[in-house]
C-alpha cells in the first residue's frame, strides 16, 4: 500500500513555543489511521497543517505524492476534513450548508444529489429545518456530510466524536467504519476516545509534546491478546535488575516510578506472578491492563521515564 | 471567483443582521419625510434663521426650497454620516464573524486560495454597500422627488447660497451616490482590514466606528497647524467631498453655471485619496490573512 501522506520533519512553533516538534509520519492508502495524543500534544495543530490552515515553521507535507504548498488546491479538492467542532451556518438550512460547501469544494450537485448525501448521515428529513435547530449529534453529522460531498479519497476528522451522546457516537464510528472499510477511503481519526480508537483504527501514531512516540499498525502495537501487567514495588531497582537477567527481561515495557511495566500475552500471566513471587520481589500491588488507554497513557504521562521499549 | 462571490452574497443576505442597516435607512428617511410633509414649514425657517439676516425670504421661495431634491440633500447630510456603522456591520463581520462561527476553517479546507477567498468577500462587502447606497438613493432621491416633487436646489453654506435649477440636479445625485460608494467602501476595507486580526465581529465593527470617530473629529476641528498636517490624510476629510457636486460656479453677476462644479479638481483629489486607501486597506488585509495561521 502507498502512503497517502508523508509528513517529513514538521515543526511548528508558536512564541517561541514548540507546538509540533520534528514530527515525522506517514499514513497509508485506504487504512483507518488513529492519531493520538493528549489535550495540547499538538494534534490538531499537524491536522491544521495537513489541511494548510497552518503554516509550518519547517518540515514537508506530501500528500497523494504530491507537495502540500505547491498543490494545494489540486490536493485539497481530494480531501474532506472536519476540524474540531462540525461548525456550519447556523442560519441556513442543511441543503444550503452541503449545497454551499459543495460549490467551495468545485462539485456541482444537484438538490437530489445532496439530499442522498444527507440521506447517508441520516439528516435527509431536516434537510430542509435551519441547523439552529439541530442537536450536536446532528450537527456533526452534517458536518460529515459536508467533509465527504467531493467525494474526497482522504478524510481527516478531528476528534469526530466530541460532544456526542453514546448513540451519535456509535453512528459516527459506524460511518466512519463503513468508509474505511467498505469504500477503502483513507482516514485519519483524531480522538481522544481511546476506546473508539482501539474499535476502529488500522494504523495509529501517538504523539505527546509534539514528537511522536511511537507509529504503527494497531496489531503490531497493541495486540488484542496482549495486556500490561503493572508491578509497583518498593524496591524498583532491584528489582529491574534481577528481571533484566531472567527470561522476563523481553516482557519489560518500561520502567517509571516504583511501577515496572510488562506487555506479555494473557496466557502468560499467571506464570509471570508466579515467577516474581520465586524471585522475592516485594509487590506491593501488581494488576493487569488491557486497553489502549493503559497502553496510551504508559507511553504519555507526564513524568514518564521509559527505560525500556521492546517489541 | 463568480462562484465564491455568489457565495458571499448568499450568506450576507441570508443573515437577519443584514437588513437592520436597511431597516434603520427606511426608518430614519421615514420618520424624516413624514416630519417635512407635516411641518416643514417650521423646519424650513429653522434653516433659514441661521441665514444673514440681510436676506429677505418670501413665503414663495420658502415653498419653493421644500422640495424633494432639498429633503434628500438633507436626509444625506443626516445619514452619511452614520452610514459608516451600518457598513462596518457586515464588513467588519466578514472575517471575524467567519472565525468565531467557526466556518473559517471548514471554508479554508476547501480548494480555494486564501486571495480568492478574500477577493470574493471584499466584493460581497462592496456589492452590500452598493445595495445599501442604492436603497438609499431609492427612499431618499426618489421616494422624496414622489412626495415633495421636484424644483430648484438650494444648498447653504456658511458663505454663501448655491442655486440649481430643477433640471441641473439629478445627474449631481448620481455623482454624489457614486463618491458615497467610494467614501463608503474606504469604511468597509477599513473594517474588513480589522475582520482578519479578530476572532469575533464586534471588535472591528467597534474599532471601525471609534477610528472615524476620532478622525471625524479631527477633520472637524478648526486648528490651523492640523489643517496644514493631519486633515488632508485623513480618509474622513474626503468622505463628505460628495458635497462639492452640489456647490456651483457663478458668473461676475452672481447666475449660477449650469453643470458647473465648484472645486471638480478637489474632489478628484478625494476620490484618489480613497482609492488608495481602499487599496491600502483591502491589500494588506489580503497580505495578512494569506500569512495568517487559522487558529480558531
Amino acid at each position: 500500500m502507498p502512503d497517502i501522506i508523508i509528513a517529513s520533519h514538521l515543526f511548528k512553533h508558536f512564541n517561541n513555543i514548540a507546538a509540533v516538534d520534528d514530527l515525522s509520519f506517514s499514513v497509508p492508502e485506504g487504512k483507518i489511521y488513529g492519531f493520538l495524543g493528549q489535550n495540547g500534544a499538538g494534534k490538531s495543530t499537524t491536522i491544521r497543517m495537513l489541511l494548510t490552515l497552518v503554516e509550518p515553521s519547517a518540515g514537508e507535507i506530501k500528500i497523494f505524492g504530491l507537495d502540500l504548498k505547491r498543490h494545494r488546491n489540486e490536493i485539497l479538492r481530494r480531501v474532506g476534513a472536519i476540524i474540531e467542532r462540525p461548525d456550519t451556518y447556523k442560519y441556513l438550512t442543511a441543503l444550503e450548508n452541503v449545497r454551499m460547501f459543495a460549490t467551495l469544494s468545485g462539485a456541482r450537485l444537484s438538490d437530489r444529489q445532496i439530499l442522498h448525501q444527507l440521506e447517508k448521515v441520516g439528516l435527509a428529513a431536516r434537510a430542509k429545518d435551519k441547523v439552529k435547530t439541530y442537536s450536536q449529534g446532528m450537527k456533526q453529522r452534517l458536518g460529515i456530510a459536508i467533509a465527504l460531498v467531493n467525494d474526497p479519497e482522504l478524510i481527516i476528522l478531528d476528534e469526530p466524536m466530541n460532544g456526542l451522546d453514546p448513540q451519535g457516537i456509535a453512528d459516527v464510528r459506524n460511518l466512519i467504519l463503513t468508509l474505511g472499510r467498505d469504500m477503502k477511503k483513507t482516514l485519519v481519526v483524531s480522538s481522544h476516545l481511546l476506546s473508539e480508537m482501539e474499535l476502529m483504527a488500522d494504523s495509529m501514531l501517538i504523539i505527546d509534546k509534539g514528537k511522536k512516540v511511537v507509529e504503527g499498525e494497531m496489531t503490531a502495537l497493541f495486540h488484542p491478546a496482549e495486556t500490561m501487567v503493572d508491578l509497583q514495588t518498593n524496591s524498583v531497582e532491584a528489582a529491574f535488575e534481577k528481571l533484566v537477567q531472567t527470561n522476563l527481561n523481553k516482557f519489560i515495557f518500561n520502567k517509571k516510578g516504583d511501577h515496572i511495566l510488562f506487555r506479555i500475552h494473557r496466557n502468560e500471566v499467571p506464570a509471570l506472578i508466579k515467577q516474581l513471587v520465586q524471585m522475592d520481589i516485594e509487590i506491593v500491588s501488581l494488576f493487569s491492563k488491557h486497553s489502549l488507554e493503559n497502553y496510551f497513557l504508559s507511553l504519555t504521562t507526564e513524568n514518564q521515564h521509559v527505560e525500556s521499549f521492546k517489541d | 471567483m463568480w462562484n465564491l462571490l455568489r457565495i458571499e452574497l448568499f450568506k450576507i443576505f441570508k443573515r437577519p443582521r443584514t437588513y437592520i442597516a436597511f431597516g434603520a435607512i427606511a426608518i430614519i428617511v421615514f420618520l424624516f419625510q413624514i416630519a417635512l410633509w407635516f411641518d416643514g414649514k417650521t423646519y424650513v425657517d429653522l434653516i433659514l434663521s441661521n441665514i444673514d439676516a440681510s436676506f429677505d425670504f418670501t413665503d414663495q421661495f420658502k415653498h419653493r426650497l421644500l422640495n424633494g431634491y432639498f429633503v434628500c440633500f438633507a436626509i444625506l447630510n443626516i445619514l452619511l454620516i452614520q452610514m459608516p456603522l451600518l457598513v462596518a456591520l457586515v464588513s467588519g463581520d466578514a472575517i471575524a464573524g467567519e472565525a468565531n462561527m467557526g466556518t473559517l476553517r471548514l471554508s479554508l479546507t476547501r480548494p480555494v486560495s486564501r486571495t480568492q477567498y478574500m477577493v470574493g468577500k471584499f466584493l460581497a462587502s462592496l456589492i452590500y454597500t452598493v445595495s445599501l447606497l442604492l436603497f438609499l438613493a431609492v427612499l431618499a432621491l426618489f421616494g422624496s422627488m414622489a412626495i415633495f416633487g421636484t424644483n430648484d436646489l438650494i444648498v447653504f453654506r456658511s458663505t454663501s447660497i448655491h442655486q440649481m435649477s430643477v433640471d441641473d440636479v439629478f445627474w449631481r445625485y448620481l455623482a454624489a451616490f457614486a463618491f458615497a460608494t467610494v467614501a463608503l467602501t474606504t469604511v468597509a476595507s477599513l473594517a474588513f482590514l480589522l475582520s482578519v486580526f479578530a476572532e469575533n465581529a464586534i471588535g472591528p465593527i467597534i474599532a471601525t466606528m471609534s477610528i472615524v470617530i476620532v478622525f471625524t473629529i479631527l477633520s472637524e476641528m478648526n486648528i490651523p497647524l492640523y489643517d496644514r498636517t493631519i486633515k488632508p490624510y485623513l480618509f474622513t476629510t474626503h468622505m463628505v467631498a460628495w458635497k462639492g457636486f452640489f456647490y456651483v460656479k457663478a458668473d461676475a453677476e452672481g447666475t449660477t453655471l449650469r453643470g458647473s462644479i465648484e472645486n471638480l479638481p478637489a474632489i478628484l483629489r478625494s476620490l484618489a485619496i480613497l482609492c488608495i486607501y481602499i487599496f491600502l486597506f483591502t491589500g494588506t488585509a489580503i497580505w495578512v490573512f494569506r500569512e495568517k495561521d487559522i487558529l480558531s
